[in-house]
């Protein structure tokens, strides 16, 4: 069984015993071009589930990264801070933007798996 | 999108831009390529390096004759365009009775005719101004049937004599006829990337067999309109709508070089008392560029304060620059904080973040200058 969700914002959390690591989604990446500026949250920064932790931004536009689910930030990835090209390259696995010990797991029901996110993609196209 | 795709306008490349692959955005009234498969970043550097091809052709071209044609112009821009000289082209704006800028343009000497090109969202406006202005002295037409492709970069010159000679003697801001692989198009030497290149005007069934024929030369890749505006950002110039527009004069703006001494002197151009208050006193704000000290980007309508926190100002375009693989931005500010290194203060997703204001542009211009 997979622990890897979506959420309708197109951020992915992957969650591993309490702690989950939260990226944006390959499709993201590419709607959003070529990245060139990440911000993310300060260790220990309490966030709230679907509001702003992070922004990534393109040559075009800035974006929030919400986070799927609310905790605690416990780690970031400063190699996105520093290439924030990685983004483009491997969104969904070395170029995650920050990990959070959840609050409540229960809050994870009401996301998608990869299939459902996948059809939902596909019905924005 | 709230435009629907189906009434925008179609440039007569929208069928290659579809071909290669283009990123389509609604953009003025137009459905226009924002980016090629290569990307933004790769299509900026590219002009930098070698030579982008861009579809300017949503913009405005329009010819003005008659005999009196410069003098009734003069009526409605603050440049030197009697002092205009054949085959020349200049910059200036159409101002409006407060010194606003109603849009900016180029106008060159065709010899017994001037020729236009001014900002596609402005364009209807402006040959409604343009022939309320000039009635009874000169005659305004619109150029519907020609297209605008512009060859950016170090290598245009090297490409565009290859198969235009002649191109090769023009110097930055001059305009002829140049017959090309057989097809009569005006071109100028000038552009919107502070890069040396050209502007090419073709008659609209000759564009696409004209840019199959750029783009089959080795140094060109096509650019869309996300690296027109990265590029024409590093080269600090100015994007109607975002840094000028009908709320800032031409000295405020900075663009005081395009206002030659006569017209100073002389004005006899809509706005032109507020225009020569501005010159004489000083404008109370002035178009400065800002270079933030950390990465994060500034874009339009971020706010500038002092570094007290007292507002001074407004970012009117910001974001990354990729030559300068950083942020760059330009706003007003307050007169008295526009001298070149004066630190202030960006207010970027509501914290203030340390900037200074610097010399435009960015990125040294490389015109060739003859």
């Amino acid at each position: 069984m997979s622990n890897t969700y979506f959420t309708t914002e197109h951020e992915w959390i992957d969650v591993d015993g309490d702690i989950g690591t939260v990226g944006i989604t390959d499709h993201a990446q590419h709607a959003l071009g070529d990245v060139v500026f990440v911000e993310l949250p300060a260790l220990g920064k309490r966030v709230a589930k679907a509001t702003e932790a992070a922004v990534v931004e393109s040559v075009k536009a800035a974006s929030e990264v919400f986070s799927p689910v609310s905790g605690d930030i416990v780690a970031v990835n400063d190699a996105i801070v520093e290439q924030p090209g990685l983004v483009n390259e491997a969104a969904e696995t070395t170029a995650w933007f920050f990990k959070l010990r959840l609050a409540d797991p229960a809050e994870l029901t009401g996301l998608m798996d990869r299939a459902a996110y996948d059809e939902f993609v596909k019905g924005l196209e | 999108m709230s435009e629907d795709r189906s009434t925008l306008a179609r440039t007569p490349l929208h069928a290659l831009h579809l071909e290669l692959g283009a990123k389509m955005v609604p953009f003025a009234g137009y459905h226009m390529p924002v980016q090629f498969a290569a990307g933004i970043l790769a299509e900026h550097h590219h002009t930098r390096r070698a030579a982008g091809l861009f579809d300017v052709s949503h913009m405005g071209q329009a010819v003005i004759a008659g005999a009196d044609r410069a003098a009734a112009v003069e009526a409605l821009v603050p440049g030197d365009i009697l002092a205009l000289a054949p085959e020349r082209m200049r910059y200036t704006q159409l101002t409006d009775a407060r010194g606003g800028i109603l849009d900016d343009l180029m106008i060159g000497n065709a010899g017994d005719h001037l020729f236009l090109v001014v900002n596609a969202a402005c364009k209807a406006a402006d040959i409604a101004h343009l022939k309320a202005g000039t009635a009874g002295r000169a005659e305004v037409t619109e150029l519907t049937d020609r297209a605008l492709l512009a060859l950016q970069g170090p290598a245009a010159e090297a490409v565009l004599s290859r198969l235009a000679p002649e191109a090769a003697d023009m110097v930055f801001m001059s305009f002829r006829p140049l017959s090309i692989i057989g097809i009569p198009c005006l071109v100028s030497r000038s552009g919107y990337t502070g890069e040396d290149g050209y502007e090419i005007s073709v008659p609209a069934g000759r564009a696409e067999a004209l840019a199959r024929r750029l783009l089959a030369e080795p140094e060109v890749a096509p650019a869309g309109l996300g690296a027109r505006d990265s590029l024409r950002l590093e080269a600090g110039l100015c994007l109607y709508g975002s840094d000028i527009d009908t709320g800032t004069t031409p000295v405020e703006a900075a663009l005081t070089w395009s206002i030659s001494r006569r017209r100073r002197t002389e004005g006899g151009f809509p706005g032109a008392a507020v225009v020569q208050r501005q010159l004489a006193e000083g404008p109370a704000r002035l178009r400065v560029g800002l270079r933030p000290v950390d990465k994060a980007p500034a874009r339009a309508h971020t706010p500038i304060t002092d570094a007290e926190g007292r507002p001074i100002g407004e970012v009117t375009s910001g974001g990354f620059g990729p030559t300068v693989n950083g942020p760059v931005a330009m706003g007003y500010v307050e007169a008295a904080h526009a001298h070149t290194g004066t630190a202030v203060m960006l207010v970027v997703r509501g914290a203030p973040r340390p900037a200074h204001v610097v010399d435009l542009p960015f990125v040294p211009h490389r015109y060739r200058k003859g």
